[in-house]
């Protein structure tokens, strides 16, 4: 009744293979993009900012970067962690080493080194599959926080090997540093996310895309129908790093401005993002968002009704956070093994019919 | 973020007579694997509090309210405790955490509020002239590992030549701290130092202690928190290794740390920024705080190592919150007004014995120019069952430590664009 697609007609090819070809879907999609430029810049506050908003946003980026290598190409990593500190140590050396050099370009610069250490790490991919490329993405992760940890160059010979990301601007605006306002932060944010994933969504579309996906389904027919697996496998990793290589420099500059490669991008940081698309759902980019919103947003949630509404003391929540998450994560799991991603559609479709199911 | 600030202050200000409170936010940690440090320490922090508000009515008559968050010693979610606590009027932050107090040094200087990092954190914000919100007084690393070594230099005679010194460290910006002035005193009293570092959260030492069995080093110094002291403790236990060359900093050397081990680690030797050992607080808080219900914890840790500690914390808040009303001549003071009084902080023995915890630090002041206290510490060992003082205040080699913390401060000070305050007109 409310959401239909009767009526709504093509009349060119554009039309058709548009992203999102039922109406009412692409005027919600311009509805949060109005809301998130128009309204929330306005009316956010710092608590919102910090602890929600500007998270998820970096989170989104870092689990669309992961969907793309093991949700559209099949390759499981857990480097995730690693690329990130590759891309928050190339911003910060660039950031001390050109102070004139603007954020977007610094940003961007660090996730193409990502790129290029993807691509290296990417390489045993080719005679590595499942379980065993998993185990050599974890040697990334591992590898990449030692030497941030062992080569002083890499955090400029500070005494305690934090790296503090100094003051930056755009447009006059302070972007990184204690006086940045949180509604720059968040537009920066919101910025990347938005080019990010409309890059992404046409990437997955695209032939670039099918290959990946053929390549996820059966390599070898793959294979076989022409695909290249040289190219496809090493363009998932170098297009999957530059987002996470983006991430990690977005969350250590924008979000954090001081970070420890073992606290900030240790392997639990590969863990979060793993869970995020898989319990959004694999292969999917409203999927990656929907992950990193809920693990962003429930551990803040509970605590919240836990703490400030119900007045738990705050050991006792905690632990019950890790229970509650666990078992959300368990009953997920069980009654949507596609992750959130499949509920939405399955909801979509229930609402296309409603109120005649049939 | 300015005129948020402004906002809630003036907010705070318009409710100010209503519900008039000093806030003290409490990041503490009880879950996680530095709990077992971070539950005595909040608990004696929030107590003394209880103990203010249950005995005098709070501070000036003002009672205290203090709010807790938990951190579980992780930098994200200190940053979310900060953000929520940060606009109710904090006084002052205690992170209890070097990680954190990296993220809060820029923030909380920008918002205009002090940060405590007592015997933790950036050991150059001594400089008061570059970090003009942050105080680490009584005593910081650098003093911790220069008094380290001024004990092994007297139990050597005065000379350390050819000797070899092993650091075992967190590797972490914690752990860090001390490398540079234990480089310093190296290369000034001729011993070698090697560095083992062991990862968060320190559980897997193995490698590390082969390497101590081997190399059989003549002192290992010990930079450790949480899980990784009782690991290191039995792991030295395991390869024999002489005990009381085994030397512990001062998040090293608390009751939980070597209780596993008990008998077995008699002889471990751990430096203290506090005197331990019983006091006239002690039993007012267990007649006002603990029987009365309002302990923060179940009272078990009154008295442990850490529990003294988080309440010498509170006692020096506390101190300085009284230091600030009488400077500015009102009881509801602000975060601005808080920070006066750190900077004014001056503690003698005389009001130490006052408060019912004689002796508890060093007599020291705080300055302008000098945030970091006397960094005086005591020796501590373990002798079976119970912590034993083994000397006075020991003070460390200022000559040593000062040039450092000038430099570092002020490649800080140029690195964040600071302009260094000038504190001699004042």
């Amino acid at each position: 009744m409310f959401y239909r697609e009767a009526g709504d007609y093509k009349t060119s090819y554009a039309a058709d293979s548009q992203t999102f070809p039922i109406a009412f879907d692409r005027f919600r999609y311009y509805a949060v993009l109005l809301i998130g430029v128009g309204i929330i810049p306005f009316i956010l506050n710092d608590y919102w900012a910090n602890a929600i908003l500007i998270p998820f946003l970096i989170y989104a980026i870092a689990a669309i970067g992961l969907n793309i290598l093991t949700g559209y190409c099949g390759q499981v990593s857990l480097g995730t962690g690693g690329f990130m500190a590759v891309g928050a140590f190339t911003s910060y050396k660039l950031m001390t080493a050109f102070p004139w050099m603007d954020m977007v370009t610094i940003t961007l610069l660090s996730g193409a080194m990502t790129a290029v250490v993807g691509l290296a790490f990417g390489l045993p991919s080719l005679r590595i599959k499942g379980f065993y490329l998993a185990v050599a993405t974890l040697a990334a992760q591992f590898f990449l926080v030692w030497l941030f940890n062992k080569v002083p160059w890499f955090y400029n010979y500070s005494a305690s090997g934090q790296i503090n990301a100094p003051e930056r601007f755009l447009f006059g605006q302070a972007l990184t540093g204690p006086n940045a306002d949180s509604w720059v932060k968040y537009l920066f944010c919101f910025a990347f996310v938005f080019v990010l994933a409309w890059v992404a969504r046409n990437l997955t579309r695209g032939a670039m895309g099918r290959q990946w996906m053929a390549i996820r389904d059966m390599d070898i027919a793959a294979e076989i129908i022409g695909v290249n697996p040289l190219k496809a496998k090493l363009t998932a990793f170098a297009v999957s790093s530059f987002y996470v290589g983006i991430a990690g420099a977005l969350l250590f500059t924008v979000y954090l401005g001081a970070a420890e490669v073992g606290e900030a991008y240790g392997i639990q940081k590969s863990f979060l993002v793993l869970f995020m698309i898989i319990i959004g759902g694999l292969g999917s980019l409203f999927g990656s968002f929907a992950g990193a919103a809920f693990m962003v947003l429930l551990p803040v949630a509970l605590k919240v009704l836990l703490v400030d509404t119900m007045g738990w003391n705050t050991a006792l929540a905690t632990h019950f956070q890790f229970v509650i998450v666990g078992g959300l994560i368990m009953v997920f799991l069980i009654a949507e093994p596609h992750g959130l991603a499949r509920l939405w559609a399955l909801a979509k479709e229930k609402l296309r019919l409603w109120p005649f199911p049939h | 973020m300015k005129s948020l600030l402004t906002m809630v202050a003036a907010g705070a200000l318009a409710a100010g007579p209503a519900l008039a409170d000093l806030m003290i936010p409490d990041l503490s940690y009880r879950t996680g694997p530095f709990a077992a440090g971070g539950i005595p320490f909040s608990d004696g922090y929030q107590d003394y509090f209880a103990l203010l508000n249950a005995r005098d009515g709070g501070i000036g008559g003002v009672p205290v309210r203090v709010v807790e968050c938990e951190t579980a010693y992780n930098t994200e979610r200190g940053v979310e405790c900060y953000e929520a606590t940060r606009g109710d009027n904090p006084l002052v932050y205690q992170p209890l955490s070097t990680g954190i107090t990296y993220q809060l040094i820029p923030r909380a200087t920008a918002d205009g509020i002090p940060l405590h990092t007592m015997g933790y954190g950036r050991t150059s914000a001594v400089n008061g002239e570059v970090f003009s919100h942050v105080f680490n007084y009584p005593a910081n690393y650098w003093d911790a590992a220069s008094v380290m070594i001024n004990v092994l230099l007297e139990e050597n005679d005065g000379s350390l030549e050819g000797k070899s010194i092993t650091l075992l460290y967190h590797n972490s910006a914690y752990g860090r701290e001390p490398i540079r002035t234990l480089e310093t005193l190296a290369a000034q009293h001729g011993f070698t130092l090697n560095l083992l570092a062991v990862d968060s959260p320190g559980q897997e030492q193995g490698n590390q202690w082969l390497t101590i069995r081997r190399e059989r080093p003549d002192y290992v110094l010990f930079w450790g928190w949480g899980v990784m002291n009782q690991v290191a403790i039995q792991e030295a236990i395991n390869i024999r290794y002489p005990l009381e060359n085994f030397i512990g900093n001062w998040w090293a050397g608390a009751d939980h740390d070597v209780a596993s081990a008990g008998q077995a680690a008699a002889g471990y030797r751990a430096l203290n920024m506090n005197r331990l050992g019983d006091m006239p607080v002690f039993a007012e808080i267990q007649s006002h705080v603990i029987d009365a219900g309002l302990a923060a914890g179940d009272g078990t840790n009154l008295g442990s190592v850490l529990y003294t500690r988080g309440m010498y914390a509170a006692m020096l808040a506390a101190e300085a919150i009284r230091t600030a009303q009488e400077i500015h001549g009102v009881a509801d003071i602000t975060p601005a007004m808080m920070r006066d009084g750190m900077e004014a902080l001056e503690l003698t023995n005389a009001r130490m014995e006052e408060l019912g915890m004689p002796g508890i630090g060093p007599e020291f002041a705080v300055s302008c120019a000098d945030h970091g206290g006397t960094g005086m510490a005591i020796m501590t060992q373990w002798n079976g069952t119970e912590w034993v003082t083994l000397s006075e205040f020991i003070a460390p080699d200022d000559s040593v430590t000062q040039p450092l913390v000038m430099e570092d401060s002020l490649a800080y000070a140029a690195e964040a664009g600071i302009e260094p305050r000038n504190c001699t007109d004042s």
